[in-house]
């Protein structure tokens, strides 16, 4: 269930002196199975783009094609495609209303005309996709802490069942652990073939997690391509006030120190590579 | 000057009668002019120390002083808040006023500052925290960073001795991040504000003088951050975050380049990396 999107601008009160062009000719095709890390500055689009991706903001111009079909066109069964894609929203947790868990989860699936003991086993499901412990469901969410009740809220989008899930800055504001728990969550649903668009702010999880990363710039898209193509162009992505890894600038530290690494992602692979040229070195001398 | 501007002797606290204490038994001293993070989990205890360190929280057993005051003394509470002013994590629900100026003015007017000086005292705050340009905006028109500084110039208004931040920076982008720890650090070196900086960030923590860590509600771990941070495992054990350069020197180690514990940045490591080629 591929995203296409073609040649999509979003502009936002148009026609008024509070126009503002939020996004700018957006082609960009998201495959199944990726995890493609949505990255750029404070109002640089990430956000507008996607509350585009089901259908909640309409494109100005341009389409966005679930599966080959238009969801905005008239005539197609837009409520269908647009619930395939899953939206988490930055600060989920905000959300929650029900008197507990349970009913929370239940809320989606219900709408969709599910009941008894169909409604009970996608309430559950999700619910176990998330590692709360099981005495959570028949709580209010508002006794879970922040973390856990942000995963109530994941699970309230996963009882839809969506092919995509698109999380916008799903651990911000979060403890490490928090963090952490997230993150495996987010991989574990990688892994059983969800496709995902990530919109975060934190490069080290975008270079570890990511498969392909796209770059918004004042409402353009600027970069798209694997972590290591898009973070080997650091000076462009400083003058967009976006940070590189950590592990990225010490590699161009230690180059413009005259030694010979090549940009590594992960702290493993440059812990390696700084063996391996400390040894070369060594040998020539 | 005395040399301990806030000082907690044997503090417990416990938020209901009977029930589990939150923090037990701590007992830290701040020296004047100190900038220490403070980190910890979720309910490590470290927001309820924040609160006991301003008095919005009194002790259930041991002594919180701030400027020699005891908080549990009502007769300082407005001395100790004024004292020793809080900003918290979320930047939309600290401003109270349509414009920046009355929201700066707003704790002056509660503690009586003649209208005369308000003026002043109200623009040397916003030029503390670099946001003079705004006096006259709403605050709905300003960034999160933006906004976190307006709360703080609130605070430097009332001239205070000490800065407490809860998290100040967790909703922010990494601009505003970078804006509002960049802020507080200029005030503590050309100050003297002596700050306690409650965070999730380790690279925020490695910029401070010191760094302490709240478990289970007690302190863990008190040193420098190169102290803190060179203790990997144990960090670990308790699910904190190490710095990603920690986390680096010390998988160089393990594999035989000797790059010293304290590294925690870029630039330290870079110097430490290129000086094991000779």
């Amino acid at each position: 269930m591929p995203i296409v999107i073609e040649n999509m601008s979003h502009v936002y009160q148009p026609g008024s002196p509070f126009k503002a062009d939020a996004l700018t000719d957006i082609s960009l095709t998201i495959e199944d199975g990726e995890l493609l890390a949505l990255i750029g500055h404070t109002g640089s689009g990430k956000s507008t783009l996607a509350q585009h991706l089901n259908g909640l903001l309409q494109p100005t111009s341009g389409r966005v094609l679930v599966n080959g079909q238009d969801i905005n066109e008239k005539g197609t069964n837009r409520r269908a495609l647009r619930q395939q894609v899953g939206l988490l929203f930055q600060y989920a947790e905000y959300q929650l209303f029900e008197e507990t868990v349970y009913k929370d989860i239940a809320f989606g699936p219900k709408n969709q005309g599910l009941t008894g003991d169909e409604l009970d086993r996608r309430v559950r499901e999700a619910f176990a996709l998330v590692h709360l412990p099981e005495d959570c469901l028949e709580k209010s969410p508002f006794e879970l802490s922040g973390g856990q009740m942000r995963r109530v809220a994941l699970a309230g989008v996963l009882a839809m069942k969506p092919s995509v899930l698109v999380l916008d800055e799903p651990i911000a504001g979060l403890d490490p652990r928090g963090r952490e728990e997230l993150m495996q969550i987010i991989d574990e649903l990688h892994d059983k073939g969800v496709t995902i668009v990530l919109i975060s702010h934190n490069m080290d999880d975008v270079a570890r997690m990511a498969t392909k990363v796209a770059v918004l710039d004042k409402g353009c898209l600027a970069m798209h391509g694997t972590p290591r193509e898009v973070f080997s162009r650091g000076d462009e992505l400083e003058k967009m006030g976006l940070d590189v890894p950590q592990t990225v600038q010490l590699c161009r530290q230690l180059r413009r120190g005259g030694m010979d690494v090549p940009d590594c992602l992960t702290d493993e692979e440059l812990a390696q590579a700084i063996v391996s040229a400390l040894k070369g070195g060594k040998a020539d001398a | 000057m005395d040399e301990f501007i806030l000082e907690a002797s044997h503090v417990s606290y416990a938020y209901e009668e009977e029930g589990a204490a939150a923090v037990k038994d701590v007992s830290l001293s701040f020296r004047t002019g100190e900038m220490t993070a403070i980190l910890g989990h979720n309910g490590s205890g470290k927001s309820t120390l924040a609160k006991l360190l301003n008095g919005l929280y009194i002790p259930t057993e041991g002594k919180v002083t701030v400027c020699g005051m005891d908080t549990a003394d009502e007769n300082h509470t407005w001395d100790i808040r004024r004292n020793a002013g809080m900003v918290f994590q979320n930047p939309d629900n600290q401003l109270v006023a349509s414009i920046v100026r009355d929201d700066v003015a707003f704790g002056l007017e509660n503690t009586g500052v003649p209208a005369g000086e308000m003026p002043a005292r109200i623009e040397e705050a916003l030029t503390q925290v670099g946001m003079l340009p705004f006096i006259d905006r709403g605050p709905h028109t300003l960034s999160g960073g933006q906004k976190q500084r307006i709360a703080i110039a609130g605070i430097l208004a009332m001239l205070p001795r000490a800065l407490i931040l809860d998290e100040s920076t967790a909703m922010l982008d990494p601009r505003g991040r970078r804006e509002v720890f960049d802020t507080v650090e200029r005030l503590n070196r050309e100050k003297g504000i002596t700050v306690i900086w409650i965070t999730h960030f380790m690279e925020e923590a490695a910029r401070c003088h010191r760094a302490v860590v709240m478990h289970e509600g007690q302190v863990a771990m008190d040193g420098t951050p190169q102290e803190v941070f060179s203790r990997v495992e144990e960090l670990r054990r308790i699910r904190l975050d190490v710095p990603p350069m920690a986390n680096l020197a010390c998988l160089l180690r393990e594999k035989g380049v000797n790059v010293p514990h304290h590294v925690m940045d870029v630039e330290g490591m870079a110097r430490e990396v290129l000086k094991c080629r000779s």
